[in-house]
């Protein structure tokens, strides 16, 4: 053994922390600057729309019957031609999730006959209160991209009488 | 005894009586034929073809008659098709496979074959979770369809059939159980199927739409969700309801109610009754109920719901504590002494009537049913006897009711009544006008109004009606208040009275005499020894008058004249009232829906009901006000413990004796089975597991002497010329506090009528549908024509609680 070995070593040891000094930084400046979550991430809940506005929640209350933490609060109301939520008859008028509750499994996504809850990317899940962890309906919906697609809204007659997209014959 | 039979299915040993369907007799073993069309109270069609199974006959010698037996056991010889088990009676010796591979083969066909029209939108559809298609398909039906989605039919999804019944023409499976119930049992065909083959539906041919007071039970007969109520309507899952027992509180029948509660966001937060449904008791209401009782009972959700005790200070009605409350009322009932009257309704529960009779006992009080029929206190002597049931009546039997519709009055007792007839049991309809009951009775009589005495005594009498009831083993009367007032009613139960016990047709069940009051526990007031006044407004005049449960200044506007001028009115009610209004000191009273208690039904049977919602306000039962106000007035009454007052009153009246809530919660195995994992079976009816109630006592069955006092009825009054004779009847939905609140039932309510016979609407020159003014008994207002054919010419109907103040027969003049 060499007198020399410890100083090889602290240089190669060094080469490293010089190397590492070099390399791009993995680190996130979180808040400032947020990471993109990966696609199956399980975050927070949207309510989706159909691409002409009106809501994919029709109320049907599988979610929560799915929910194994009871996070979810659903109560249904009819629609009318005149103030139309969401296809079909039946809308939700009430749609509360309690976050603090909600243990992410993503239940509730395979309940959905429609498609309508979608466990987003929003992760960012604190609160001051108790109180404040409850989403609203409003909350969770997706915004709307114009005006005029906002919901409820008066529609042609006799158009949307179906709740549940048309089934489809398989393809193969 | 009918004969007994011996069949195998799934290699079981199974004993039915003679004439059982393989169905029911699979169902009695506990083993489990699917079926939608089949339901164990209608006729068997084989609509559905759900129930095909194989069945083997052992095979017999032509010659001989006897079993063909191949090693050492009968030859069996199976049919080479499958069968309907829901149209096949039972053989001895039949050998039933339900689950054989052919007959799973069979059931998975016929599901395959149901699901090709069905639009399979679970998700929104009222009846997914309790749906026996939906359950069915589960257990019985394929996985996957070889049917081409695209060529499904696509059918209107929202009929209204009528205001209270929709229809999805989608979902229907045709199984035309709601048609067959509707003319089986409930007697209203009034709902059919139109079109044919694949465009079969539904439509209802009456005017106005699904004209019933039975529609509500078609919806839970219904396998699949074509039928839905309006009331219920999206209104929640049925997972999430909670179910709570109880007693439908709108007439003396006492069925046996099972409400689902849900919180609700729309209601505040709160938990509401979401809906009504039946519960089992084949004593009382079988698996039915009729509208009125399951859409009207939204009063106790109302807006006028008291919260706290008032008090009127200067004029006004201001909050007080209940403390302050109850002594100031305690202070005025001392204070008046001989002149403190009770005036309670039947709307209470056995033990709210005991404790405020205990309290006019016990003070120098006099305690007053608010009722509009008389001679109840007969019916606690004569029974209906222990052990009756209209189920168990049928040839040897007659069922006289008199001065009673009984399908506006007491809808499920037209129901029993007409099966009782069906069955065989002789039927007597005596009223002055035609009733629905009339086609299914063996006799009809149709006296003038004012003879209604002398009509019950001519059943004594030789003759061919006289003989057909002086003959019977068992009789029973139901007496009503059709055409009458107080003591008219009084001199009718008085007259069958005397006319049941002098033939002997006492004390034994399926006899006795039987009271359609208006409320639902009139029958326990009379128990407690409550009397009734005809001349009301004279009793209250000037006095000090505790009411509970009633609203008499609404009712009559001489009542509320009456009550001004008393000397000091303590109201206690569920909600606001134009009583309570004039009432010094407001006492809120909880709902049924909120606390426990029992109830007596005219057939005598004291019945449960259980808490179901959370308490509003600071209200309290009215038992505790009653012990409240009497621990003030220096008289210990119970106030806490219900099942304490119920003991209380089990040991001091008699007819209430040995009874207990131990013993009113017992319940015992029925037939059809109902509500259990076997919706597909019996409907979504609740299975009855908190108790049956149990009848109470008659005076003549426990061996006392019975006497019946002759009660004179004064004559009518004869009207004037251009003067009819004004006679009160009674409509299923009126404009009565427990009734109106429920908005659905608006159409059906309608406005104040005067029905005349058209004859004298010709005469007075009017039109059905015409309003005109009508004067009578210091009493006018508007009303609406109507004609009906069967009445008398000089006479003219006028239904009660519809807001024209009418206690008994009166001239009138049409304006």
């Amino acid at each position: 053994m060499s007198v020399l070995d410890p100083f090889v070593e602290l240089l190669r040891g060094l080469g490293i922390t010089f190397k590492t000094m070099l390399d791009k930084p993995v680190t996130f400046q979180y808040p400032e600057e947020k990471r993109q979550v990966r696609p199956r991430f399980r975050g927070r809940h949207v309510l989706k729309r159909y691409e002409n506005g009106l809501e994919k929640c029709i109320g049907c209350s599988l979610c929560a019957a799915a929910c194994p933490a009871d996070a979810i609060f659903v109560e249904a109301s009819e629609n009318s031609d005149e103030k139309r939520f969401s296809p079909g008859e039946r809308y939700a008028s009430t749609y509360e999730i309690n976050m603090l509750r909600c243990i992410y499994c993503g239940f509730c996504e395979d309940a959905c006959p429609t498609e309508a809850i979608v466990l987003g990317d929003n992760y960012e899940l604190s609160f001051y209160d108790r109180r404040s962890a409850i989403y609203t309906k409003e909350m969770l919906l997706e915004p709307v991209p114009t005006v005029e697609m906002t919901t409820p809204r008066k529609v042609e007659a006799g158009v949307f009488t179906r709740s549940v997209p048309e089934m489809k014959d398989p393809a193969d | 005894m009918s004969k007994q039979i011996t069949l195998t299915i799934d290699r079981r040993q199974v004993t039915v009586p003679e004439g059982t369907l393989v169905a029911d007799a699979a169902k009695m073993a506990g083993i489990d034929i699917p079926v939608f069309c089949h339901h164990p109270k209608l006729e068997p069609v084989g609509m559905c073809r759900m129930c095909l199974v194989e069945i083997g006959r052992p095979v017999r010698d032509r010659a001989t008659g006897q079993f063909v037996m191949e090693n050492g056991a009968p030859k069996i010889q199976f049919m080479p098709k499958l069968e309907t088990a829901c149209t096949n009676k039972v053989e001895e010796g039949m050998v039933v496979l339900t689950q054989s591979e052919k007959a799973a083969e069979g059931q998975k066909g016929t599901i395959e074959f149901l699901l090709t029209s069905h639009p399979l939108d679970c998700p929104v559809c009222d009846k997914g979770g309790e749906c026996p298609l939906q359950n069915l398909t589960m257990a019985h039906g394929p996985g996957k369809s070889r049917f081409i989605f695209d060529e499904k039919m696509r059918l209107d999804k929202m009929v209204p059939l009528g205001e209270l019944i929709w229809l999805d023409r989608e979902r229907c499976i045709q199984c035309a159980r709601c048609i067959r119930f509707q003319d089986e049992i409930a007697g209203d065909s009034v709902i059919g199927f139109d079109d044919r083959g694949r465009r079969t539906q539904i439509v209802s041919f009456s005017e106005p739409g699904f004209d019933s007071v039975f529609s509500g039970n078609t919806t839970d007969i219904c396998p699949v969700g074509a039928l839905t109520t309006t009331d219920f309507r999206f209104g929640a899952r049925p997972w999430e309801l909670e179910a709570h027992a109880s007693i439908c509180t709108q007439c003396p029948v006492g069925c046996n109610t099972t409400l689902n509660t849900r919180r609700e966001a729309k209601a505040g937060g709160k938990i509401v009754v979401k809906r009504v449904m039946p519960r089992q008791n084949e004593e009382v209401n079988e698996i039915w109920i009729c509208d009125k009782g399951r859409f009207a009972y939204h009063y106790t959700e109302g807006k006028k719901r008291l919260t706290r005790p008032l008090a009127r200070k200067d004029g006004k009605l201001l909050r007080v504590s209940w403390e302050a409350a109850t002594k100031l009322a305690a202070e005025n009932f001392l204070k008046a002494k001989k002149n403190f009257v009770i005036l309670a309704s039947g709307r209470l529960s056995n033990e709210d009537l005991f404790n405020l009779k205990s309290l006019a006992d016990h003070s120098e009080g006099r305690a007053y049913l608010y009722s509009h029929i008389g001679g109840g206190e007969l019916t606690s002597l004569v029974g209906v006897g222990e052990g009756t049931n209209f189920a168990k009546m049928g040839a040897g039997t007659t069922i006289v009711v008199i001065a009673s519709n009984l399908y506006e009055e007491a809808p499920i007792w037209h129901l029993r009544v007409k099966q009782a007839a069906e069955r065989g049991a002789t039927l007597i309809v005596m009223n002055p006008r035609g009733t629905k009951l009339d086609r299914y009775a063996s006799f009809v009589v149709r006296y003038a109004y004012g003879d209604e005495v002398k009509s019950v005594q001519e059943l004594g009498k030789k003759g061919r009606i006289g003989d057909a009831f002086l003959k019977s083993e068992n009789a029973v009367i139901l007496y009503g208040s059709e055409g009458l007032g107080i003591s008219g009613s009084a001199a009718v139960a008085s007259a069958c009275a005397k006319l049941l016990n002098d033939n002997g047709f006492v004390g034994k069940p399926n006899n006795g005499l039987i009271g359609v009051w208006g409320r639902a526990n009139d029958q326990g007031a009379w128990e407690m020894g409550f009397e009734v006044e005809e001349d009301l407004a004279k009793v209250l005049k000037g006095k000090a008058v505790y009411i509970v449960g009633a609203d008499p200044a609404a009712d009559d506007p001489k009542l509320a004249k009456a009550l001004e001028g008393a000397e000091f009115v303590a109201a206690q009610d569920v909600m606001e009232t134009a009583t309570t209004e004039i009432a010094d000191v407001v006492l809120p009273a909880q709902a049924f829906t909120e606390r426990e208690g029992t109830l007596t039904s005219g057939e005598r049977r004291a019945q449960r009901f259980y808490p179901a919602v959370p308490v509003t306000g600071d209200a309290k039962p009215d038992f505790a006000i009653t012990s409240q106000i009497a621990r003030h007035m220096g008289v210990i009454l119970e106030g806490t413990s219900v099942s304490a007052v119920f003991d209380i009153l089990a040991a001091s009246v008699k007819s209430f004796e040995g009874l207990n809530y131990a013993k009113l919660a017992e319940v015992k195995p029925q037939w059809p089975i109902v509500g259990r994992g076997d919706l597909y079976y019996g409907g979504t009816t609740y299975e009855n597991t908190q108790g049956m109630g149990a009848q109470l006592s008659a005076a003549a069955a426990r061996g006392e002497k019975v006497s019946i006092p002759r009660v004179q009825r004064e004559a009518p009054p004869r009207p004037k010329e251009n003067e009819l004779l004004a006679v009160p009847v009674t409509k299923l939905y009126d404009r009565g506090t427990t009734v109106l609140p429920a908005e659905l039932l608006h159409e059906r309510i309608g406005d104040a009528s005067l029905i005349l016979h058209p004859d004298a609407a010709k005469s007075l020159g009017v039109e059905a549908g015409q309003a005109v003014n009508v004067s009578f008994n210091g009493v006018s207002g508007g009303a609406v024509v109507k004609l009906d054919d069967t009445i008398p010419v000089g006479v003219a109907l006028i239904p009660r609680s519809m807001g024209l103040a009418i206690r008994e027969p009166v001239p009138l003049k049409v304006k």
